[in-house]
């Protein structure tokens, strides 16, 4: 029961980094650039909806707050893939992962600045109640959290496989000419993406900060939801929530059965053997150059 | 014995045949090109020589060395050259250390003599200099010597991957669609260069080209393919008069 | 308009073009060594820290600016670098052996790092490393036994050729110690990139497949860059340490690692100049910004309030600043400007274009 128990609340971690993840494999998926200021993202629409629910601030209805942070967070995303990401246009890969590594640290300061640097968390319906099934006694936030990341993943996965735009954006990124040729409206197409990215970011925040406390530095935790999604496999979604749940897991099993140190380190050793031995992730999509 | 030799080669991606069972030799001081439509698996016969591929069957030889046996990077140092149909030159350096990398098969020097740039290193970066200088004459690029790669024309691109692919004075060379995108008057000095490459350096010359004029003017015996085997092999007007291969480009006669 | 005649092959093999260039050269290291006698004991303790980074940075140069691999990780190597002194040096080994043996130890680590890392390209290796550089933080802290741990450790006087020399007592000699030191990896580092090695590296860094056709063994020639960038950026660990006087495993965290990389982005990727601005950058920033705060504070009769964060913010507005309008860093702009006046009125606005191609992804899927 106790193992179950760790289980669960492994897996409500996960869900969290898992949506993070989400975020990564989103803008690779359609722009083939990655953001690293993805965790950053999170972090601000955590905050964002702090500063509109939260009694010290501006006081709204919780359910009034969530969609109007989620649109905040959207436009924000829109707005540097605006007026930042597509001067990248052309630009190599690692270029733009050195720019977001940037946005994040600008990220960190600007909402250190408005917010502060002390944990806050957010006043949520759900705080403090529980749930019984059977014997297993769970947080109302942990559930919440796990059945939001499954409609997400769920969602995004049907509409990049089932919509025509969502598969427009992927052959946007495959190849941005031929796509242009095509008549895929590729930046308009990387906007919305950026957009998508900021909302899922967003929902993220959102259910992390209803769990637990952020302050500007929980951005960094999106290194850690990068490995997941490296392990998962990078370009695909499923794998992106498999990789987050895989590294929310490991953490509290590694802490509890190896050694308390061991979880810190146990999601990293994991993505340096899934680099090592398949070196483009559990689901591999890359090919050697042709010439 | 010939310089080069195939002998049964097959290659599969998946599926697909990209070289079927082909053979063919490339004698010591011709001018050898091979045609055919795309996707004919021309270039892939390059890769193959250049070990970036490995067949699942059939042996390449290049003089009197078992190819399959090497590593990529080794083909080099036999003296096999070659340039690309997209040209894949080092973009951030200038015309002239592009072809200073050429000179890397001919490194005597190991990491601690460089390190202290030892006067033997001194003077094999000399000779290296004398060598590149002289293609750079050869190929008319005393004007682009310091330019960067990246700042220059299509054309000229061209040219200083041949320059690169002489510098490392092979004993094969590899052309990948040398005249393709080059207008009227640079293919016309191509076609020189080619001509002087094997007649007065001596230096056996493997081509792909789609351009018919300047394989029949420069070479002394055409591989025409389709499908990754071997339609013909010939003389150019015996290639180009070959009922097979009209058949390949221009489709069966109903 | 200044015009150089060439007339010698050694006027290319030489680091320097013409005389002009050199006695500027000469003129920057007189001014170098003249230091101590110029500015006050704090400055020169901010210069030393800036000779520091800028070891590190031609570490991480050599790796990321020349063969293009991208490293998020080096701190670590710093870090191994600076234990490994330390280490040697509590083992009774004397410091003018033990400091050059943690470079080579770290390089050898360095190399060993590199074979599954040659698997990697772009995006994975970057985060591989960073992923390392999380690990070895913790790593330290698990072997407390030899590491210190979270405790850390103290670092002791070094003797160099009889003197005495530690960052507080004689911050002059400290300071003669680390310039020495930069400027023979400089000239290291100079002599291989004019020698077939560094040429193999920019091959790697700018085809692979034509280097491979060239006779480059790929493979090999990222071990070596790896083990060439881990040898320098452990011996600008080991002095690190020893400036630093007390180091743990948050001295040298992933956060320390990111702001090489930024370093050396900020100061022009691809060149040995880059590295030194990059660290000019890192090391006067805080200064900087602490003066023009006591501007700020006094032109509006505020008090000095500290902001948490700041120096990372403006770092990272500076950085975004120039990957989006000058890509090549400070190093790119200066060549600009001094093209600009040696051609003058010459100069054209697209010198410097560089080509934008559009995006065509290796994916399958």
């Amino acid at each position: 029961m106790d193992t179950l128990q760790l289980l669960i609340s492994g897996l409500a971690n996960g869900c969290v980094y898992g949506l993070i993840a989400l975020g990564f494999v989103l803008i690779y998926k359609a722009t083939e650039s990655v953001n690293f200021a993805q965790g950053d993202f999170m972090m601000l629409g955590a905050f964002v909806t702090i500063g509109l629910t939260n009694a010290g601030y501006m006081g709204l209805p919780f359910w009034v707050a969530v969609p109007i942070s989620i649109v905040i967070m959207a436009i924000l995303g829109y707005l540097l893939d605006r007026f930042v990401i597509r001067l990248m246009f052309g630009e190599s890969q690692t270029a733009v992962v050195i720019l977001t590594i940037a946005l994040g640290f600008v990220i960190r300061f600007v909402a250190g600045v408005i917010w502060g640097h002390e944990p806050q968390s957010l006043q949520n319906p759900f705080a403090g109640k529980e749930v019984a099934f059977g014997g297993l006694v769970l947080g109302m936030e942990d559930v919440a959290v796990i059945v939001v990341t499954i409609l997400l993943t769920w969602g995004l996965y049907e509409f990049f496989n089932r919509t025509k735009l969502g598969l427009a954006m992927q052959g946007a990124s495959q190849n941005q000419l031929a796509a242009y040729y095509m008549g895929v409206p590729v930046k308009r197409v990387q906007g919305f993406i950026w957009a998508l990215a900021g909302g899922v970011a967003c929902i993220a925040g959102i259910l992390f900060a209803a769990k637990g406390a952020v302050d500007p530095n929980t951005g960094l935790l999106g290194i850690k939801a990068f490995a997941a999604a490296v392990i998962g496999g990078f370009g695909s979604l499923p794998g992106a929530l498999a990789g987050g749940l895989i590294v929310g897991v490991i953490e509290p099993f590694a802490a509890r059965y190896i050694a308390a140190g061991y979880s810190q380190i146990a999601p990293y050793a994991l993505l340096l053997a899934v680099l090592i031995f398949r070196p483009h992730g559990l689901f591999s999509q890359v090919r050697v150059k042709k010439v | 014995m010939s310089l080069l030799e195939l002998e049964n080669v097959t290659l599969k991606f998946g599926g697909l045949t990209a070289v079927d069972n082909l053979s063919f030799s490339v004698e010591q001081g011709e001018v050898f090109a091979i045609v055919g439509p795309n996707g004919a698996g021309k270039s892939t016969v390059f890769n193959l020589i250049s070990r970036f591929y490995t067949p699942v069957n059939g042996k390449i030889r290049f003089d009197g060395h078992d190819l399959l046996k090497e590593k990529a990077s080794s083909v080099a140092n036999f003296g096999v050259a070659r340039t690309f149909q997209n040209i894949e030159l080092f973009e951030h350096a200038t015309v002239l250390e592009n072809l200073l990398v050429g000179r890397h098969r001919h490194r005597g020097s190991n990491f601690l003599t460089e390190l202290f740039f030892t006067p033997s290193v001194r003077k094999q970066e000399l000779q290296n200099r004398h060598f590149v200088e002289e293609v750079i004459d050869f190929l008319d690029l005393q004007a682009y010597r310091e330019k960067r790669i990246a700042g220059l024309p299509y054309g000229v691109r061209k040219v200083v991957e041949v320059a690169r692919a002489l510098a490392t004075d092979p004993k094969l060379l590899l052309l990948d669609e040398p005249a393709s995108g080059l207008s009227v008057e640079e293919t016309t000095d191509m076609r020189w260069w080619i001509d002087e490459i094997r007649r007065q350096m001596g230096i056996t010359v493997l081509m792909v080209e789609h351009d018919m004029g300047l394989v029949s003017g420069v070479s002394d015996r055409v591989l025409a393919m389709a499908d990754g085997a071997r339609l013909a092999l010939g003389t150019p007007s015996e290639v180009q008069s070959d009922p097979a291969v009209i058949e390949a480009y221009l489709g069966k006669a109903s | 308009m200044r015009i150089i005649f060439k007339t010698d092959y050694m006027q290319d093999l030489r680091p320097w073009k013409d005389g002009y260039q050199l006695s500027l050269y000469l003129i920057l290291i007189a001014l170098a060594v003249a230091a101590p006698f110029l500015i006050d004991v704090f400055f020169l303790g901010e210069l030393t820290n800036v000779l520091i980074w800028a070891l590190a940075g031609l570490g991480l140069m050599v790796l990321t600016g020349h063969t293009g691999q991208a490293s998020l990780g080096h701190a670590a190597f710093l870090a191994m670098g600076c234990y490994a002194n330390i280490i040697l040096m509590e083992a009774g080994v004397p410091f003018m052996l033990a400091f050059p043996l943690a470079g080579i130890i770290t390089g050898i680590v360095g190399m060993i790092v590199a074979i599954p890392a040659l698997r990697l390209h772009g995006i994975y290796l970057a985060i591989a490393t960073l992923a390392m550089s999380i690990l070895v933080d913790d790593i330290i802290v698990l072997t407390d036994h030899w590491t210190g741990g979270v405790g850390g450790k103290f670092a002791p006087p070094v003797n160099v050729f009889g003197f005495m020399i530690d960052r507080w007592g004689t911050p002059t000699a400290f300071y003669y110690l680390t310039l020495g030191v930069t400027i023979l990896v400089t000239l290291g580092y100079i002599n291989l990139l004019r020698a077939p090695l560094g040429r193999s590296f920019i091959a790697v860094r700018d085809s692979e497949v034509s280097a491979q056709a060239m006779g480059i063994d790929v493979s090999r020639s990222k071990a070596i860059s790896f083990g060439v960038s881990c040898a320098i950026t452990g011996l600008a660990g080991a002095l690190m340490g020893l400036f630093a006087g007390a180091f743990n495993n948050e001295t040298f965290s992933v956060v320390i690692s990111i702001q090489l990389l930024m370093m050396i982005v900020i100061g022009g990727l691809g060149s040995i100049h880059g590295a030194f601005f990059g660290a000019i950058v890192i090391g006067f920033l805080p200064q900087f910004l602490s003066i023009s705060k006591e501007w700020v504070g006094a032109l509006f009769g505020g008090s000095n309030v500290a902001i948490p964060g700041l120096e990372f913010g403006i770092f990272g507005v500076i950085l975004i600043v120039f990957i989006l309008f000058e890509p090549m860093g400070i190093y790119g702009r200066w060549l600009k400007i001094r093209t600009w006046f040696e051609l003058f009125p010459f100069y054209r606005k697209d010198m410097f274009k560089r080509q934008k191609s559009y995006l065509k992804t290796e994916r399958l899927r």
